[in-house]
């Protein structure tokens, strides 16, 4: 094989990698954030909500989940600028991420809910909490603390699919990526670089839920034991 | 200016077959990669065991559309061109080997503990061991996770569109391309994904209830 791999590009355009994983972490952190308030409301509404209302987050829980997340970005790119709502290309890309990370949050924050027993709910109610504290204390803390490694590893899912908003040209990493590697003709180097980039992104990840684990649910139950 | 009429559509629903061929193309490779994996993860030898956790965290650690990408464009520049279909399907098939694996190394350790005695007492060497005890009740367990993957699979085929092959998410591009109404069009692409992911969402869903009720 005479192929020789040579990293020198990096020299000078390492800065543009650098500010493309900047853009992903803010995408990535964003979607995820607004993501979650998603999921979790319509989780609620699947379990405790009207039955039309319940009918119609399964409806969205289900075409999000069965459709690919590359077609979704289109449909909202393309597809809403056509019928006249222009957005830019990170505000597309958010908004997909967002619908599309929702979606998920919801049937695991639905799981997660429906294992919280009736009991609880009532004892708080014995003890005098009103429904806000009940819903946040008793069932979503709770609720969340047991289907928080699946909640995790979807939100690491999600940090890689981002790579997907490249293609409506946000300047992403992958973008990034795209763009050097046609600047360098150095395909294979500059792919492997991002591919090592996603890696620690994925690894900080995991890191920070797992830290923002230990300060949510102080008692540190082994995850995935039963609540008494 | 065309217009999207039966024309477009018939076309969307031939290029529906190219992500059918492929997601079969994923499931089968995927499949061979992933019980090896599966074998490796829960080997005797240590160093196989790494091996296969390592691979594991990479693949499930990098997007998919870079490993595409790898195995296109980097393939290609090292002077192995590979064609769209063989570099989709190989990657496709990196992908749903390290998630495949990951899913059955949990079936097989799932499988009591006892039944490795027994087998043991009863003097079955470690391949009859899996053979005719440990593998097939692990099947039982892995079937309904392996269907619901291929809905994975069968999404992720449409990044196969960004490096030119014409499956049905490229289908739509080209179609819009000389329609330009992508809000219909890739409603329509998004629909037939739909009719090929809801069934295998159902299916999952009901196998899953009904190994809940065996148990």
């Amino acid at each position: 094989m005479s192929y020789v791999l040579d990293f020198s590009f990096m020299a000078d355009k390492w800065p543009a990698f650098v500010a493309g994983a900047w853009l992903t972490i803010q995408l990535t952190v964003v979607s995820i954030s607004l993501g979650f308030v998603v999921g979790t409301v319509c989780g609620l509404v699947r379990v405790y909500g009207h039955p039309l209302l319940r009918r119609l987050v399964g409806f969205y829980v289900e075409v999000i989940r069965n459709t690919p997340l590359l077609v979704q970005i289109f449909i909202v790119y393309f597809g809403l600028s056509s019928l006249g709502l222009k957005l830019s290309a990170e505000v597309s890309a958010i908004i997909a991420l967002v619908v599309n990370m929702g979606a998920y949050t919801t049937e695991i924050m639905r799981a997660g809910i429906q294992s919280i027993s009736r009991t609880q709910m009532e004892a708080a109610d014995c003890l005098g909490l009103n429904r806000l504290q009940t819903i946040i204390h008793v069932v979503l803390l709770p609720a969340m603390e047991r289907v928080y490694p699946a909640l995790t590893s979807q939100f690491v899912l999600l940090m890689l699919a981002s790579s997907i908003t490249s293609q409506i040209s946000a300047e992403e990493l992958t973008a990034t990526a795209n763009l050097v590697q046609s600047d360098t003709y150095r395909s294979f180097e500059v792919y492997i670089v991002v591919a090592v980039v996603y890696l620690a992104l994925s690894a900080l990840y995991r890191f920070a839920f797992w830290a923002i684990g230990l300060v949510l649910f102080a008692r540190r139950r082994r995850l995935g034991t039963a609540l008494q | 200016m065309n217009h999207i009429g039966p024309n477009q559509l018939i076309y969307l629903v031939e290029a529906a077959r190219w992500t059918i061929l492929l997601s079969l193309i994923a499931f089968a490779g995927g499949s061979v990669l992933g019980l090896a994996l599966a074998l490796a993860r829960v080997s005797k030898i240590g160093a196989l065991r790494l091996l296969a956790s390592g691979y594991i965290q990479v693949i499930q650690g990098t997007p998919l559309l870079i490993v595409l990408f790898l195995s296109y464009f980097g393939l290609g520049i090292m002077g192995y061109k590979l064609v769209p279909l063989v570099a989709a399907g190989l990657s496709l098939t990196l992908y749903a080997g390290a998630f495949l694996g990951e899913i059955w190394r949990g079936c097989i350790e799932a499988v009591a503990k006892t039944q490795w005695e027994a087998s043991d007492c009863l003097g079955l060497n470690r391949f009859q061991q899996y053979a005719y005890v440990i593998l097939p009740q692990a099947v039982r367990l892995a079937i309904p996770p392996t269907v619901g993957f291929m809905v994975q699979i069968v999404k992720n085929t449409s990044l196969a569109s960004v490096i030119g092959f014409v499956e049905l998410a490229r289908a739509g591009q080209i179609v819009n391309n000389s329609t330009f109404e992508p809000f219909v069009i890739f409603t329509c692409v998004a629909a037939i994904y739909f009719a090929l992911c809801y069934p295998l969402s159902l299916a999952a869903r009901a196998l899953e209830r009904k190994s809940h009720a065996a148990k």
